[in-house]
């Protein structure tokens, strides 16, 4: 059975439809890139699946369960901007992931357990580069940073899926592929299944296992709102990648796991 | 070159920080000469030696029935009305922002509530507060509390709604209930715009104090200001309202030493 399901959505705004019959099957583990025009649909169904929106009909399903309601820790989310917190420093706010869930009452962590989980933070920081930031305020950080910064907060939940929503929109070309570059490491170490909704095309192409194109199907002149976007190309991408996972998947577990590490 | 594109230098910025206070100060004096050469016993516009022998004698005298050092005694008591007034209207104009910026549930029936009551003229309704809480100290904080904490209620609450979505959905994500999400982004967040707030709101919260003060006390700075006025004690009453002003901007200035230093994230967030 496959990770996520998604059965006959639809998504509709007052009398606008935004997304229609959409159907899909993902399996864990798969890198999913959504592309398509502005205004069709692709963040919205991120919403969706974050559980930032209710689908109007049809329903999700995360590993045969009904998706919760609202955001959780068993998604993680990367925005285009305002992902980070800015008034924590940047190993605050990894590690404010351990905190909240650990500390019903008050939020926060103290003594050794404060510093068990900035040991924690510290290590997945210097992982995706921020090492030698972590006294910093996100301010004081480029913007291509702060999405490190972004990118690390949510792994730090161990996640089951990802959903980026243009994390590289607001970056220059050669930061943009350094980013590329940690996000397919991070993914490979990972059984992530990730959604990345991306304008960039080849971005889209270079990135995933699987590319998503939305686009409306029907269009009616006269009442632009009347249908919405659907799925209309479902292309399997970088089967290379594609085997060394499910070659890795097939391995015993104990083997697999020093595989990823490596 | 264009009067837009012209900036002042370091010396001449200082000449200009002066300049405006000389002028005034220059004014009254030379005001106060003229008045005092055609009559000695004018009242109205004393002199510095004047002033200063009111100064000494309230400041630096002990009051002979009292045996207590009046001005001192004016100021503790006004500041800390002030004190008490503004912290408890900190507090809760807070507590209520935070709730009707981030729970819409409590945003519903909070948010048109607290714009009429920001409405209500505070002074309208100090004889309101005598009748119910008396003469006393509480209807002199409750005047303060009362005039501030809508303002500051909706000032926050507008902060609160200003924070993106995003965060609040990251903060879900990060495994956050409803009230560690209040405690450990909404909240911290705003700290920072409540000083401000409280900077903007410091105006108010004299005028409502020296308003009580004048009415209906046995001390304090408005008090004592209302008392002279019987006798035309101008030389009483400028450097009381100097005295004032500078406590006044004391407290601002601290306010915002106190946000620069307690929250170094907030200026470069902000940019």
């Amino acid at each position: 059975m496959s990770f996520i399901t998604v059965k006959n959505v639809w998504q509709q705004y007052a009398d606008q439809v935004v997304l229609e019959g959409l159907n899909l099957n993902v399996n864990e583990g798969e890198f999913c890139t959504l592309v398509g025009a502005s205004g069709c649909g692709k963040s919205t169904f991120l919403r969706l699946l974050l559980g930032q929106e209710r689908a109007s009909r049809g329903e999700i399903l995360l590993d045969g369960q009904l998706l919760a309601g609202e955001p959780d820790s068993s998604r993680g989310v990367v925005f285009q901007r305002y992902s980070v917190f800015p008034h924590l420093t940047v190993l605050d706010n990894v590690a404010l992931g351990l905190e909240l869930p650990r500390s019903p009452l008050l939020g926060r962590l103290f003594g050794n357990a404060k510093k068990d989980a900035r040991e924690q933070a510290s290590v997945l920081l210097q992982k995706v580069g921020l090492g030698h930031s972590l006294d910093k305020y996100p301010a004081q950080l480029s913007g291509g940073m702060q999405q490190r910064l972004a990118i690390a907060q949510a792994l730090i939940m161990k996640p089951r899926v990802l959903l980026l929503d243009e994390p590289f929109g607001a970056l220059d070309p050669g930061i943009r592929k350094d980013m590329h570059a940690l996000l397919l490491e991070l993914w490979r170490e990972t059984q992530l299944t990730v959604f990345m909704v991306t304008h960039d095309l080849s971005e889209g192409f270079s990135l995933g296992t699987r590319l998503l194109v939305f686009d409306k199907v029907r269009v009616d002149p006269h009442a632009p709102g009347a249908y919405g976007a659907r799925i209309t190309y479902d292309i399997p991408l970088n089967s290379d990648r594609r085997a060394t996972r499910a070659a890795v998947d097939a391995l015993p577990t104990e083997l697999a796991g020093t595989l990823r590490t490596a | 070159m264009r009067l837009i594109n012209r900036h002042p230098d370091r010396p001449s910025r200082l000449l200009l920080v002066i300049l405006p206070f000389a002028l005034v100060l220059f004014a009254y004096f030379m005001g106060s000469a003229e008045r005092l050469l055609d009559n000695p016993n004018d009242k109205l516009l004393p002199s510095a030696v004047q002033m200063t022998d009111a100064v000494k004698r309230l400041a630096f005298t002990a009051d002979s029935r009292t045996g207590e050092y009046v001005l001192w005694q004016d100021t503790a008591s006004s500041l800390r009305r002030l004190a008490i007034g503004l912290g408890i209207s900190a507090l809760a104009g807070l507590c209520l922002g935070i709730a009707a910026g981030t729970l819409p549930l409590f945003g519903a029936p909070l948010s048109p509530l607290l714009t009429v009551l920001s409405m209500v003229p505070p002074l309208a309704i100090l004889p309101i507060l005598f009748i119910v809480f008396g003469l006393g100290e509480l209807s002199k904080v409750m005047l303060i509390v009362i005039g501030i904490t809508p303002c500051l209620a909706r000032d926050l609450e507008q902060r609160a709604r200003e924070i993106p979505v995003e965060l609040l959905i990251k903060a879900q994500t990060l495994g956050a209930s409803t009230w560690t999400l209040m405690l450990r982004v909404v909240l911290p967040q705003l700290l920072p715009r409540l000083l401000i707030s409280l900077r903007l709101m410091l105006g108010s919260a004299w005028l409502f104090l020296i308003a009580a003060e004048a009415i209906a006390s046995t001390d304090g700075l408005g008090y004592r200001i209302f008392l002279v006025r019987r006798y035309l004690a101008m030389d009483v009453i400028l450097p009381y309202v100097v005295w004032i002003t500078l406590l006044a901007w004391l407290m601002d200035w601290g306010l915002k030493r106190l946000t620069q230093r307690a929250f170094p994230w907030y200026e470069g967030a902000r940019a």
